[in-house]
């Protein structure tokens, strides 16, 4: 319990220092959503100093992050001058959005790396891991910019996928049965791109976690033993070699938020993606905060979830003998 | 393909790479920005031998393009007239390297202009774009890693060395960076600056931006190997002697971090080369007419450059060789310990 409790105050503990460093640096930001106004000639300099005002820029950075912190647990985030309304609703769905994307292609990804690690790990040095290995190698070399955009081009090329967006003309009619379909259909090509950025890196620590243990001495005498080589795998190999695995699940998906960005704005999936670049443009402070903060929190779930995992799976950790 | 061995071959092979962009002038045949209205998304040219009368040059040609009647945008060869090839062609002006003036270029034609991959919207030379571009990218790469490797390891090594509430307050703070998603983080930054200002400013806005990324990995195993190396016999027999902490540092200690650190840094620059490039592919980058990798890629936001004119693809041509030779330089590096024979010394299992 102890072990949760202190994970949970770290999250916290990651949560405020991440709003209070990026409201930091909004105040180093030169120019804001009003001064951006003074280019537009229908609105008065009076006007546009008058709606600074309103919204309290002008106040001091610690009774402006005070006030955001209150609007913060009304559940509001501050409010978007661009959309008029207040940040968190707005985040929500393009944050939804994002979590179905980054979700569906943590599973893949992981459902695939295993087996293909696993595979890599037992052949060894031999033909299917040497396929393997060149092959993750090709992925590994490709940036996601360039997987994105390869994707994309092939499916305009080819018309195998819809591209673009997240729902066809005519969404609203569907039963929902079709809007399932729908949606799952715009979603094959944006999570086929996020799968393939991610599959390499896991497939490649799949395969050197496994074959870590595979050669540990623990491993020769249960195999001496005569325990059968099915056994093996599953009840002495992939326990051993989960620990380390299941912290990289934390990062895969900090790295699956990153990918998954670009692969939003590329294919035009309306996640927190394009909201947040069309909110640096637009200089629109309290939902580029809002975004880093929402995707901060997603990957501090996705620690804690390994976290949890790890809890279950090292019993070092559980007995608090771990030397950490 | 990637192996073991063969690091100095990644080295070598990387180093041509660069040498061809940093001599993008001499390579290039025309200037990045020099527009040409008259042939705008033209294809990619063809290099001849044979002319339409069936004789065979030895001077590789090419035809002058022109438009095909009754359209606005698809050209045609007009095969009249034949362009001979010529190497070494005075042409643009340009700087070898920032220094050299020059106005010799690889290939061209005596008149007329020849596209070898063909022409932006607004007629300018694509293979001149990606070699120029080339080299804000890299450019861009380089000095965040740079600036990267610089913060992490004084960081790393004061947080190492010294211990304490330092190690503690530094640490802390690389952990918050580390967790981050990292494109978040670095659009969160350049969020925070100024959105248009020069092509020069910008360079470095973005260089700053992302230098200051990344440098928590860094830091952190830069510690870790500080840490080891200062318990280390022969430290504590140079302390013994009176030796100072800078001394130490500089001649025992980083000395220990030198493996961490290349291996850091060729894993590094191609990461940063793609921060750039997403940073200017979102339009928050380097302005035109300026072009860099990103920007190059961005006109295939636009729909219609995606379908109609595939030849603006081809900056991806130029990208991946560069990635496929730092991560195989960054795999030898670690797998064959070729930088322990460069440093002279074993190493301590930093891994």
């Amino acid at each position: 319990m102890r072990y949760f409790l202190r994970r949970l105050m770290q999250a916290a503990f990651l949560l405020i220092a991440v709003s209070m460093l990026t409201f930091l640096f909004s105040t180093l930001a030169p120019g804001n959503y009003f001064e951006e106004m003074r280019l537009n000639p229908q609105i008065s300099p009076e006007t546009a100093a008058a709606l600074r005002t309103q919204y309290q820029l002008d106040r001091p950075l610690p009774v402006r992050y005070g006030r955001w912190a209150n609007s913060l647990l009304r559940g509001e985030m501050g409010f978007s001058f661009a959309y008029n309304s207040p940040v968190a609703p707005l985040l929500w769905v393009r944050a939804r959005n994002t979590l179905l994307l980054t979700l569906t292609a943590t599973l893949i990804a992981w459902a695939l790396a295993l087996p293909l690690g696993i595979w890599s790990a037992r052949t060894l040095g031999r033909l299917p891991d040497r396929a393997l290995s060149l092959a993750t190698a090709g992925l590994l070399v490709i940036p996601d910019l360039l997987l994105a955009l390869g994707l994309l081009i092939l499916a305009v090329r080819s018309g195998w996928f819809p591209t673009g967006g997240m729902a066809s003309v005519g969404f609203e009619d569907l039963s929902l049965f079709h809007k399932v379909g729908d949606i799952a259909s715009h979603m094959e090509l944006p999570v086929l791109a996020l799968v393939l950025s991610a599959l390499p890196v896991l497939a490649r620590h799949v395969r050197a976690a496994v074959a870590e243990v595979l050669e540990a001495p623990f491993l020769r005498a249960a195999a001496s033993h005569g325990i059968p080589r099915r056994t093996l795998l599953f009840r002495y190999v992939l326990r051993a070699a989960a620990i380390p695995l299941i912290s990289l699940f934390g990062f895969s998906v900090g790295a699956l938020l990153s990918g998954s960005l670009i692969v939003e704005v590329v294919m035009s999936w309306p996640g927190l993606g394009p909201l947040l670049l069309e909110a640096i443009l637009a200089r629109d402070l309290y939902v580029v905060i809002g975004g880093v903060l929402f995707s901060t929190i997603f990957l501090v779930a996705g620690n804690f979830l390994a976290d949890v995992l790890i809890y279950w799976a090292d019993p070092r950790i559980r007995t608090g003998a771990a030397a950490r | 393909m990637i192996q073991g061995r063969g690091w100095k071959r990644w080295l070598l092979t990387l180093a041509v790479l660069h040498g061809i962009i940093a001599c993008a002038g001499f390579f290039a045949p025309y200037d990045s920005a020099e527009q040409d209205r008259e042939h705008p998304h033209l294809p990619p040219m063809k290099i001849h031998f044979m002319d339409s009368h069936g004789r065979f040059h030895l001077r590789p040609f090419f035809y002058e393009p022109r438009l095909r009647e009754g359209t606005f945008e698809q050209f045609e060869e007009s095969t009249e007239e034949v362009q001979p090839f010529r190497f070494f062609v005075s042409g643009a002006r340009y700087r070898l390297l920032g220094l050299v003036p020059s106005h010799v270029h690889l290939f061209g034609a005596q008149d007329g202009r020849f596209y070898l991959l063909g022409s932006d919207a607004y007629g300018r030379d694509q293979l001149s774009r990606i070699l120029y571009g080339g080299q804000i990218s890299l450019l861009a790469g380089l000095l965040g890693a740079g600036l990267t490797l610089f913060s992490g390891v004084l960081i790393g090594a004061t947080a190492g060395y010294f211990g304490g509430w330092r190690d503690g307050l530094l640490m802390r703070v690389a952990e918050l960076f580390v967790a981050l998603p990292w494109l978040y983080l670095l659009l969160a930054l350049r969020a925070f600056l100024p959105l248009s200002v020069s092509p020069v400013q910008e360079f470095f806005l973005i260089v700053v931006v992302i230098g200051a990324v990344g440098w928590a990995r860094p830091a952190r195993l830069v510690r870790g190997v500080v840490l080891s190396a200062k318990e280390r016999d022969f430290v504590k027999a140079a302390r013994g002697f009176g030796a100072t902490d800078a001394y130490l540092l500089r001649r025992h200690i980083l000395p220990e971090t030198s493996s961490v650190i290349l291996t850091q840094a060729a894993i590094l620059v191609p990461q940063f080369v793609l921060a750039e490039m997403t940073l200017s592919f979102l339009g928050l980058g380097v302005p035109e007419p300026v072009p860099s990798w990103g920007s190059l890629l961005a006109s295939l936001q636009q729909y219609s450059t995606l379908v109609s004119y595939w030849w603006m693809y081809l900056p991806v041509l130029a990208i991946v060789p560069f990635f496929l030779g730092y991560l195989g330089l960054a795999s030898a590096l670690q797998q064959d310990g070729a930088t322990e024979k460069m440093v002279g010394r074993a190493g301590e299992d930093i891994w």
